[in-house]
């Protein structure tokens, strides 16, 4: 694969939760605004730019038969030390995001791309793929997080500005029914466009 | 007796971990297309939840903190729990087959669910006592698995009705979610 198609293709063609699902957990409980989306988004590309090299490092020292265990470990270990910083240094967002930090570890999305990329491939490539991947997943709890933020409240906030929109807050959506609503109508979405050009591909030819 | 109630009703109803915690997501939408597995994923999850809380609360308050490694607390929360679903596994296999066939591949999945990990993570958060940690463990299962339950019989039924095309699998499922946490928003009334 070139080394473009590895970096660009987590971010749209292969974004981890609109097309694959995975970690679909931390997404809908922490993208109540736009700032903490992306604040969860930034931890989770954190451990993974990490992860992904140094199990890609390993792999041919991990024996097969117990890579998953080993994988959560070397996983968990940078979580902690994310998990640690956070509460050093930003210790607001770190409240609101609760539980959720050291859920990082469990996080679909993380050992998925160490058992499906980075125990076959070299270490460079490895840390591309983490940084589409973060970046993919980054985006989409911002594109979440916005959505919900504006609907739910009339206006984002982003560290000191705020944008406003002419309309009333309707207070649901920032409730977790809001988190299910928004991401379902964003994979229909997702959906319609992809049959729209398929069906208008079919018909140039 | 009274806060036992609490526990249970809340990890239950008002605070579901599935649509109020967003715990076990991807078990919740992988495994809802049919009632069967969605029983059988129920069961093996409260069953586990009640014995990772058994052990790991006791591990937490007689090991970690009089040693002061709390920080260690993830790591090896997280190899706890894969090593007794695998220890869980072998024993289902061998003495209760019948029941290991019926779970299936849903067993060792569990390791990934990110409710397992919450749970032993909340019981330390919260400050629940031994008993409450083990109360809140079963009940945030049965919490899941009555979640889980209703979603895979509404979903059989979908199944039969005009879903329009782009909405079709996953996306009716997130809609049909948020329409079922708004019902379980009227728990959150409940004064214990």
């Amino acid at each position: 694969m070139e080394k473009k198609d590895i970096l660009l293709g987590g971010i749209l063609q292969r974004n981890p939760v609109f097309t694959m699902m995975l970690g679909l957990c931390p997404v809908l409980a922490v993208t109540t605004s736009l700032e903490n989306g992306l604040g969860m988004g930034l931890s989770a590309m954190f451990v993974l730019m990490f992860s992904n090299p140094i199990i890609s490092s390993l792999r041919n020292v991990i024996p097969d038969r117990i890579r998953i265990p080993s994988f959560i470990v070397i996983i968990a270990t940078f979580v902690t030390i994310v998990s640690l910083l956070m509460q050093a240094y930003l210790p607001a967002l770190n409240d609101r995001l609760g539980i959720y930090v050291p859920l990082i570890v469990v996080n679909c999305i993380i050992l998925g791309r160490a058992e499906v990329f980075a125990r076959r491939n070299s270490i460079f490539d490895s840390l591309l793929d983490a940084v589409g991947m973060g970046i993919g997943f980054t985006l989409a709890l911002i594109v979440i997080g916005s959505v919900r933020e504006l609907l739910g409240s009339g206006s984002i906030a982003f560290w000191g500005y705020t944008l406003s929109a002419p309309i009333e807050g309707a207070i649901v959506m920032i409730l977790p029914a809001g988190a299910l609503m928004t991401i379902g109508l964003i994979i229909a979405l997702r959906n319609y466009i992809r049959m729209a050009k398929a069906t208008s591909g079919a018909g140039q030819k | 007796m009274n806060e036992y109630l609490a526990i249970i009703i809340g990890a239950i109803f008002v605070n579901n971990f599935v649509l109020h915690r967003f715990l076990g997501m991807c078990p919740f939408i992988g495994v809802s297309k049919t009632t069967r597995p969605a029983i059988g994923m129920g069961v093996a999850v409260t069953l586990v939840m009640t014995l990772v809380s058994m052990i790991t609360w006791p591990l937490y308050h007689y090991v970690l903190l009089p040693f002061g490694l709390e920080y260690m607390h993830l790591v090896i929360f997280i190899l706890i729990i894969a090593s007794f679903v695998q220890i869980l596994e072998i024993f289902i296999k061998k003495h209760l087959p019948t029941l290991f066939d019926a779970l299936g591949i849903y067993l060792p999945l569990i390791t990934t669910n990110c409710a397992i990990l919450g749970v032993a993570l909340i019981n330390i958060t919260a400050g629940y006592s031994y008993l409450h940690s083990i109360i809140f463990g079963m009940s945030a299962g049965l919490g899941f698995m009555l979640a889980l339950l209703l979603m895979s019989a509404i979903r059989e039924r979908l199944d039969l009705g005009p879903v329009p095309k782009p909405f079709k699998g996953p996306a009716i499922a997130f809609i049909t979610a948020a329409m079922m946490s708004m019902a379980f928003m009227v728990f959150s009334n409940i004064k214990l």
